[in-house]
């Protein structure tokens, strides 16, 4: 990978996660109770004005006024639900606090995927073999053509078209994640273990789907049709929002990628260094980190999983200092580049490479 | 009645629906704090003796009452973490205004924390629990020590509230006079009825040992009571002591042919304080562990340095894990008792109910884990 004094690389940045992790306290408590209680007020203030607006319909500008205002609250809460809070709470980020009701092994998220499979594909595969080609069914979701490693095929053409659609229906991609069928094809998986899998996903997308698309409508009764129109706004803000910094994550321009060779005999220090070359992270102000679930410290996410989110901000620059000093590339740039420069990849990707290319 | 049951029920189903993936109670909480059912309000701290305080709780729409001398969990936040202990509840079931009272003396670091409380500050119950109750209407002798009071307080008040103070004879241990928790009330208690007697002993000044004489000489009739009894374990284990092996039975426990004096003596019902903690020994170097679920009848010997998930896996049992590496938490189990060292920082996990990430944790000393 690189040749960089590897052994106090690690060394520093276990001081400094277990520094950080002695350093938690109760105004770590305050935060995320205080997010939590925001979440919950403005999904329940999205609601009510999205009711709010039905008796004003006769006043279009008004009507369209209030109902955005609803969804948009709503969607903003789903989206501080799924990323500032449930997948970090999930990730055992609060686990610390020895809080039944704010807790890994309890946390349900509002979102079509069950907690428990994300935890396999997310906490367990991609945090685990982070960008391994072949062990990390995050690069490019078993979908997506994301790397020259991954050898093309025509079905490639249309990514494109189907990674704006995973966009728009992102929490379902997300569903359907830990459903391996490459391992059903190897017989690493059986058919039962993939049925028992649809049937979790089907119970809790089940349940979420019922309660945006018919009954908080119904309740609504003539107006069945705006209160749905406007959950499902609300629902697709937070689709393309989370799709977009996800997409972040590990997809812009600079990455790195590994093979399975690369990480045979892999140290602690390797492995935190594994995590950082494969990482990006957005720069932005206080409000966009919080709406990113601080997805936008994805390196110090990467290297510090159960860190809670609100402490990735103050040992941000601590990473960064610390990679310096070993010569490690740090990737950080703006929403704009680390988003451009993953789209450009996905259309460039689409086509086979030239043979220039191949022959560097 | 039933219908209106049933439509109630009907509206919390679909309250249920449309609040998913979590429960309607966690919104109507931002307004009302107490319709969760599992927290209380903490009304008033007030001091009842040096050292002590009450603790006067309101507790949630879920809360189920109590009956006299049962106890309750309470988890307090200290430096973010959620902490329980076990208090016995020291105001009677029959108390109006639907609040209960914990008496907490200042030891350790929950009731330092109790002590420390604000008023509207919010602490998570339990349910209440045990079978330190009076059946009532029988004759009673009560022999208590410090705080061990408190269970037998709201056994007090609530025969009084019931006019129920038929026969009661209490013997209390306290320091001095002045360390008597509810003294006063005590001493008016035994005023007011006369079925009350109360006997305080000060051991600052009478260092006579509890035993069978001692008590003959205090409550001549004792052996025709039922007997509760509170308090530290010296006093226990010395009214245990008089209550098994009487010195005026000549009784060889060996015999079996009916000679048992032991059942003819009457029944004693003990509340112990809470087991204390595990201690970590100072050269902890590995210890038994016991996986409570899977084999509680056996330990396994294991070293400072094997991951508990390799100390599972070895005995035989398959435990759920994921990253083997400490940042998944797939593998996560609850600590039962003992405690157990992170490999990664070195810090030492005592906390009985805590989650520990068993492929990075060893034990230090004996270890009990619900896998």
């Amino acid at each position: 990978m690189m040749n960089i004094d590897i052994e106090n690389f690690g060394r520093e940045l276990d001081e400094l996660q277990v520094a950080t992790k002695a350093s938690l306290g109760a105004a770590d408590r305050r935060y995320i109770q205080r997010v939590i209680r925001t979440q919950r007020a403005m999904a329940l203030g999205g609601r009510a004005l999205i009711f709010t607006s039905l008796p004003l319909m006769p006043l279009p500008p008004l009507f369209f006024g209030v109902i955005g205002a609803g969804a948009v609250s709503l969607g903003l809460s789903k989206i501080l639900e799924n990323m500032e809070i449930g997948h970090n709470v999930i990730h055992g980020q609060w686990d610390w606090m020895n809080d039944p009701d704010i807790h890994s092994s309890t946390w349900e998220w509002d979102n079509v995927c069950p907690a428990d499979q994300w935890k396999h594909s997310h906490n367990v595969v991609h945090h685990t073999w982070t960008n391994v080609m072949g062990r990390d069914r995050d690069v490019g979701y078993e979908i997506l053509r994301v790397s020259e490693k991954q050898p093309w095929k025509p079905i490639y053409l249309a990514q494109p078209v189907y990674n704006t659609l995973l966009a728009f229906l992102f929490q379902w991609g997300v569903a359907m994640h830990d459903i391996d069928l490459g391992a059903l094809r190897r017989g690493e998986l059986k058919l039962a273990d993939v049925r028992r899998q649809l049937a979790g996903i089907g119970k809790k997308a089940g349940k979420q789907v019922v309660k945006d698309y018919v009954l908080w409508p119904l309740l609504a009764g003539p107006w069945f049709l705006p209160v749905l129109l406007a959950n499902l706004v609300a629902n697709g803000m937070r689709n393309l929002w989370s799709y977009a910094i996800i997409f972040c994550g590990h997809f812009p321009d600079g990455v790195q990628t590994f093979s399975e060779a690369d990480v045979e005999g892999e140290t602690r220090g390797g492995w935190y260094l594994r995590q950082v070359l494969g990482s990006c992270n957005i720069t932005g102000g206080r409000l966009f980190h919080l709406m990113s679930g601080n997805l936008s410290h994805q390196i110090e996410h990467h290297l510090f999983p159960d860190l809670p989110s609100n402490r990735y901000p103050e040992v941000a620059p601590k990473v960064e200092a610390i990679c310096a000093k070993y010569g490690v590339p740090y990737n950080k740039g703006s929403f704009a580049r680390q988003l451009g420069t993953t789209l450009r990849t996905i259309f460039r990707l689409a086509l086979p490479a030239r043979r220039r290319a191949l022959a560097a | 009645m039933t219908k209106v049951a049933s439509i109630w029920s009907r509206l919390g189903e679909v309250a249920s629906l449309v609040a998913t993936p979590l429960l309607p109670a966690h919104y109507v909480e931002l307004l009302a704090p107490l319709a969760s059912s599992r927290k209380a309000r903490v009304e008033e701290v007030r001091d009842e003796a040096p050292g002590v305080k009450t603790i006067v709780l309101r507790p949630g729409r879920g809360w189920r009452g109590h009956r006299a001398g049962q106890h309750v969990r309470v988890s307090v936040a200290i430096d973010g973490r959620l902490v329980a202990r076990t208090y016995s509840i020291s105001s009677a079931p029959e108390r109006r205004g639907g609040c209960i009272d914990i008496t907490v003396k200042a030891q350790g670091r929950v009731s330092n924390a109790l002590h420390a409380i604000e008023v509207g500050a919010f602490v998570t119950l339990g349910a209440a629990n045990g079978e330190f109750v009076l059946p009532g209407g029988q004759r009673i002798l009560f022999v208590t020590g410090g705080s061990g009071i408190t269970p037998i307080a709201a056994m007090l008040r609530s025969l009084a509230a019931r006019k129920a103070m038929a026969d009661v004879v209490h013997v209390h241990y306290a320091r001095t006079a002045n360390d008597v928790i509810f003294g006063e009330e005590l001493r008016s208690l035994a005023v007011d009825h006369p079925g009350y007697r109360l006997v305080e002993i000060y051991t600052a000044s009478d260092r006579r040992r509890f035993d069978a004489r001692r008590l003959g000489a205090l409550v001549p009739d004792w052996q025709t009571r039922e007997a509760w009894a509170c308090g530290p374990q010296s006093l226990l284990d010395a009214v245990g002591g008089v209550y098994t092996s009487p010195p005026h039975v000549g009784h060889d426990p060996r015999s079996t042919n009916g000679e048992s004096h032991v059942g003819q003596l009457p029944r004693l019902h003990v509340e112990r304080f809470r087991a204390a903690l595990a201690v970590l020994p100072a050269n902890a170097s590995g210890g038994r562990v016991r996986f409570a679920t899977s084999a509680p009848q056996q330990s396994i010997e294991a070293d400072a340095a094997t991951p508990l998930l390799l100390v599972a896996e070895r005995a035989g049992l398959t435990p759920k894990s994921g990253c083997r590496m400490g940042i998944c938490h797939t593998c996560d189990c609850t600590l039962v008792a003992g405690c157990v060292r992170d490999l990664r920082t070195g810090a030492a996990i005592d906390e009985p109910g805590v989650r520990v990430q068993i492929c990075v944790c060893a034990a230090a000393g004996d270890v009990e884990l619900a896998l």
